[in-house]
């Protein structure tokens, strides 16, 4: 695993300034079906290759950041605010 | 051939020369009435229970790399059943009483061994939950014991009673927990479902589920070419979510690297099993006189058999706090093994929306004192198509439903499970 992580307003940081949350899913909106919200509660698309996490800079700037990877090679390929990241029927 | 006193005398006489393999090695059918994903624990348990307890022999084991290669021999060997909640007790109950008894009951010697599974209790709050967990254990019939902190430091006097923060104030034991040398399992399952006619096939890879135009599952693409079978059953946790998604199907499971280490070999010191209640450290020492540990998992998703340095320095830090001892020995070896985190930290061993696919999964880090109740449960379920009664919440619909089973209560965050 990637042991330094860039944190866009940070710089590179070491990961243990970082809390881990899991899958960076998109919130979906309020008003979508039962199903829908049961979809992105418990189920994950949980892939083995490149995914996207959500990552909190607990020990630094403190703002969520999505940190897209490679959970088998471990190469990090970008951080992004998750701010940027968006939801899912907005 | 079976193993007995006689068997080894015999052998020694004909200087060792006359032991035939355990397991055949045979090349696939093109057809069987249950086709097993996942030479692992769980999946030869199944097998094994399939053929001696449910009649159905026709079976073929199919794993990627080799006996014992994944996560049954990645494990910290514990057994236990000193769980809190309805779903989960009778379950966990019913695997210990199996493991008391495996070793007559498939003819192999997987060194069982009951010396106590302790769980220490930091704070007044922790003892009570620890009281109510021994009380919901007793009711369902499980041994539990209560201790103080003067019977603890007779039991384990090296432990660091007067830590500033984290004091040993209590521990709940349950006596008939244990270790099991865990590659032991993985062959005594295989060697007792070769001996009953189920084909183990090592090194073939499933690499696609075949389905006919209602949907129904008909077989599998392996390296080996197509198998087709009556009843496909996964047993593949830590890629449940490759395997599954083969079929289509999405589950509620993350998956996560959990390592554990081993210490170089030392005089006998640890005789139970120690679970330290204010971080998620556990240590037993092996027969070798290696301490075997771990904690955490790496809270990242990882398919990588590998963890962080980050880890094993937070794995170390909370070994020395509970046993300062410690940070006298070496460590030997670390590992990891790769987990199907679920969303309540509970298992799933159900049927799937897809007729003919059944599936084993989730089972946390939680899975090798599992083995045995998995796969007679599994077996059960393939057999009858129908739940037994111990598993019967450990549905795949039970998030939908509303109906977690949260031993921790830390809601649907795989990580922390």
């Amino acid at each position: 695993m990637a042991s330094l992580i860039t944190c866009p307003h940070c710089g590179t940081r070491p990961k243990e300034e970082f809390s881990i949350r899991g899958t960076a899913l998109g919130r979906p909106h309020p008003a979508v079906s039962e199903e829908d919200w049961h979809r992105y509660v418990y189920l994950r698309d949980n892939p083995k290759g490149r995914y996207q996490e959500y990552w909190h800079h607990a020990a630094g700037c403190r703002r969520w950041l999505v940190v897209d990877r490679d959970n088998v090679t471990h190469d990090v390929f970008g951080v992004t605010d998750a701010a940027t990241f968006g939801r899912v029927g907005e | 051939m079976r193993y007995s006193a006689y068997s080894i005398i015999k052998q020694a006489l004909s200087g060792n020369r006359l032991w035939t393999p355990a397991w055949r090695e045979p090349e696939p059918k093109p057809h069987y009435d249950v086709i097993i994903v996942g030479g692992g624990g769980h999946g030869l348990s199944t097998a094994y229970y399939l053929a001696k307890e449910f009649g159905i022999t026709n079976i073929a084991v199919l794993e990627k790399g080799y006996i014992g290669s994944g996560n049954v021999g990645r494990n910290t060997t514990i057994i236990r059943s000193n769980y809190l909640l309805e779903g989960n007790i009778p379950f966990y109950e019913f695997s210990l009483k199996l493991w008391e008894g495996l070793e007559q009951d498939f003819n192999y010697n997987a060194m069982v061994s009951q010396r106590g599974v302790m769980m220490l209790a930091h704070s007044d709050g922790q003892r009570d939950a620890y009281a109510r967990r021994g009380n919901a254990m007793r009711m369902h019939g499980v041994d539990a014991e209560l201790l103080d902190r003067k019977q603890l430091q007779t039991l384990m006097p090296y432990l660091n009673y007067d830590h500033a923060r984290f004091p040993i104030l209590a521990g709940l034991l349950q006596k008939r927990g244990g270790t099991v040398r865990h590659d032991a399992v993985a062959w005594g399952y295989a060697r007792g479902a070769d001996m009953r006619g189920v084909d183990i096939i090592q090194h073939c890879e499933v690499n696609a589920i075949r389905r006919d135009e209602q949907g129904r599952v008909t077989g599998v693409e392996t390296n080996k070419g197509f198998i087709g079978c009556n009843k496909l059953a996964l047993a593949t946790a830590g890629h449940s979510s490759e395997t599954a998604r083969m079929a289509g199907l999405e589950l509620p499971i993350e998956t996560h690297v959990l390592q554990a280490f081993v210490s170089e070999g030392i005089k006998p010191v640890v005789d139970h099993v120690i679970v330290y209640g204010a971080g998620h450290f556990y240590i037993s020492q092996s027969d070798k006189g290696g301490l075997v540990f771990g904690a955490d998992i790496d809270y990242y998703s990882s398919y990588a058999q590998r963890g962080n340095l980050a880890t094993v320095e937070h794995t170390m830090e909370e070994g020395v706090s509970l046993i300062p001892g410690l940070s006298r020995g070496k460590v030997l070896r670390a590992w990891g093994g790769v987990m199907d985190m679920s969303m309540d930290g509970s298992p799933i061993i159900d049927r799937t929306p897809i007729d003919n696919l059944y599936l084993n999964a989730g089972w946390c880090y939680g899975g090798f004192k599992a083995t045995p109740a998995s796969g007679f449960c599994f077996a059960h379920l393939i057999a009858k198509n129908e739940s037994h009664h111990v598993s019967r919440f450990l549905r795949l619909d039970r998030f939908e439903r509303g109906h977690m089973i949260d031993e921790a209560g830390k809601g649907p965050q795989p990580n922390i499970h």
